[in-house]
């Protein structure tokens, strides 16, 4: 369904007033998602991960410079077929709680995001109930978000990506912040999406939580794609892992080996 | 019950406190009139100043109380304000309290209207240039506003009253209705047609300020993850303006509005002044100039009365923009 291939995104920055530079943030990563998967994306701080789901969203700083294949049902996502799907086929989950509006209610913020996606209002109005009711949010229907608990607001955010019937939903990190139940929870909604056929891109660095749920696991490291594997892959001491970046990282976790190679995972790992 | 209590206690202490502000008012206008260079006797003969005797205008202070030290003169007009007595305007031979009836009501009519008029258009073209910050029409609407926030207001009164008025001639020139026609005659029309001017003028200056503010409020908002989600659920520059900009701007347009009711009410003192207008700010400027002490404190509780009460209407006005002031209140 997505067709990542070859990406480079380079962002401009100017160490001197005069001079600007081009720092690449996105090197040459290659990924595929299918229908029906859910497709974790690993990596620590920095790895490029969220500057992935705006580039695929259109959502980059135009500024931004980008190289490489993005196709979307096998056509090209260019910047106005971007705008044309955007809340439409493609639905993004923000990593913030932040992006909802404080000074709308749950109700209203649901409906608007249904309207956006081409619904009429009082269209809008019903699928929006529908989806509070189905994430357990009716009776917080009329509150703002600072009334909202964390979980309850992530869940806001999830029914926001759900108003259309977007084939490719992005998910970006969202269990941070949760307690284990709700984190749980908002996981298994995302495989529930991921069911119903369609692509659920998991952007996380929570490795461990991200397994139960992902199908295919592709580890980033400073913007580059270190390996993709089958989340059964991760298992063992990593032997099925090709990558020493992956592997590490799995034997980093504490129900693992809790074992740190430092000279792997902090330096620039070794791939071909 | 509880609620009662503490909406009762919050009224109170707010009413005690905008006594003591009207009492520093009172006490700091009265200072300012008595190091004033106007004698009081004087400004009130006028030009028949040579008729009179030292001995007759001593008897005048003395009937008047100037001879009094000024605490004394300060109590007793404090004793009369306090038993609802305001005085009587020597200048327009009135009390003072039919004086201030009669020019708010006039005032009021230009004050309202120009302050409506800068609120609703500065907040438009505020969320109109700051939600596409670097735009052409951001460019020229925050350059015009720049332009309007440093013009003074009486400059820019002169001005519209030569091109109007004079070059033109589609504006009077003067006053709240034609000349020699009662105030009572005056069909509304008419007195629309007056005030046109002083308003565009006085709306024109409030506007700048409210329309800088909104623009970087819009500007930030633009920025933030919550606008950058709208984006992404597919929402257009104008999409996320209508649903969510003019909330987030409100907040500091409303602010403002009231805030600036105090520079507001001075503005149309110029504004009056220029174009002859008969409302209190002419009023005020009369009262100082012939040192009509009763009417000039009058005015000077009044206005701080006034604006008072639109700083509290904008605290009100707050929890209704943004539940979670409403919610730190409860």
């Amino acid at each position: 369904m997505l067709h990542i291939d070859r990406l480079i995104l380079q962002l401009p920055h100017y160490p001197h007033w005069w001079r600007q530079e081009w720092t690449t943030c996105i090197d040459a990563l290659s990924l595929h998602i299918a229908p029906g998967e859910v497709h974790a994306v690993v990596g620590a701080s920095g790895a490029g991960k969220s500057l992935l789901a705006a580039a695929i969203m259109g959502l980059l700083p135009s500024a931004a410079r980008l190289e490489g294949a993005l196709h979307f049902q096998a056509t090209p996502l260019t910047p106005a077929r971007q705008r044309q799907l955007r809340g439409r086929q493609l639905a993004l989950i923000p990593q913030s709680l932040s992006a909802l509006d404080p000074l709308a209610r749950s109700r209203q913020q649901v409906r608007w995001a249904a309207q956006r996606a081409g619904l009429g209002r009082p269209a809008a109005q019903q699928r929006a109930d529908e989806l509070l009711a189905h994430y357990q949010l009716s009776h917080a229907a009329t509150h703002y978000p600072h009334e909202l608990s964390g979980g309850m607001a992530r869940r806001v955010l999830i029914a926001m990506a759900q108003v259309s019937n977007a084939q490719l939903v992005i998910a970006d990190e969202p269990s941070v912040g949760l307690d284990p139940t709700q984190r749980d929870r908002v996981l298994a909604k995302l495989k529930a999406i991921a069911r119903e056929g369609k692509a659920v891109m998991l952007i996380t660095h929570d490795l461990r939580h991200a397994l139960p749920v992902a199908d295919r696991v592709t580890v980033m490291y400073q913007g580059r794609g270190i390996e993709t594997a089958t989340a059964q892959a991760f298992r063992g001491q990593g032997e099925q892992l090709t990558s020493p970046y992956a592997r590490s990282l799995w034997q980093a976790l504490p129900d693992n080996a809790f074992s740190t190679q430092p000279s792997v995972l902090c330096q620039e790992p070794a791939f071909a | 019950m509880a609620l009662d209590m503490r909406l009762t206690a919050w009224l109170a202490s707010r009413i005690l406190r905008l006594m003591l502000v009207l009492l520093c008012v009172a006490a700091v206008s009265f200072g300012l009139m008595m190091l004033s260079p106007i004698d009081p006797v004087d400004a009130y003969l006028g030009p028949q100043m040579a008729q009179v005797s030292p001995e007759q205008r001593a008897l005048i202070a003395e009937q008047w109380g100037f001879d009094a030290p000024a605490s004394v003169q300060f109590s007793h007009w404090l004793r009369h304000v306090l038993s609802g007595e305001l005085g009587w305007s020597h200048i327009y031979n009135q009390p003072v309290s039919e004086v201030i009836q009669q020019r708010f009501q006039r005032s009021l009519a230009l004050l309202f209207s120009a302050w409506l008029l800068a609120l609703l258009l500065g907040m438009i073209l505020g969320i109109a240039a700051g939600s596409k910050e670097g735009s052409w029409l951001d460019r020229f609407i925050s350059g015009y506003a720049y332009v309007t926030a440093s013009t003074p207001t009486f400059w820019l009164a002169m001005l519209a009253l030569l091109l109007f008025s004079v070059t033109l001639g589609w504006t009077p020139t003067c006053c709240a209705g034609p000349a020699g026609v009662l105030r009572q005659e005056v069909d509304p029309l008419t007195r629309l047609h007056h005030l046109i001017l002083p308003i565009a003028t006085l709306a024109l200056l409030g506007m700048a300020t409210i329309t800088l503010h909104t623009r970087a409020k819009m500007v930030a908002f633009m920025r933030s993850e919550t606008a950058l989600h709208a984006f992404a659920q597919g929402a257009s520059r104008f999409d996320i303006a209508w649903r969510h900009g003019i909330r987030h701007a409100s907040l500091p347009a409303i602010t403002l509005a009231f805030a600036s009711l105090g520079e507001l009410f001075g503005g149309s003192l110029l504004i009056e002044q220029v174009f002859a207008y008969p409302g209190l700010g002419q009023a005020t400027v009369a009262a100082g100039l012939r040192s009509d002490v009763p009417l000039l404190l009058a005015i000077a509780l009044f206005t701080a009365l006034f604006v008072s009460i639109g700083n509290l209407i904008a605290d009100g006005l707050y929890h209704l923009a943004d539940p979670r002031i409403a919610q730190g209140q409860r």
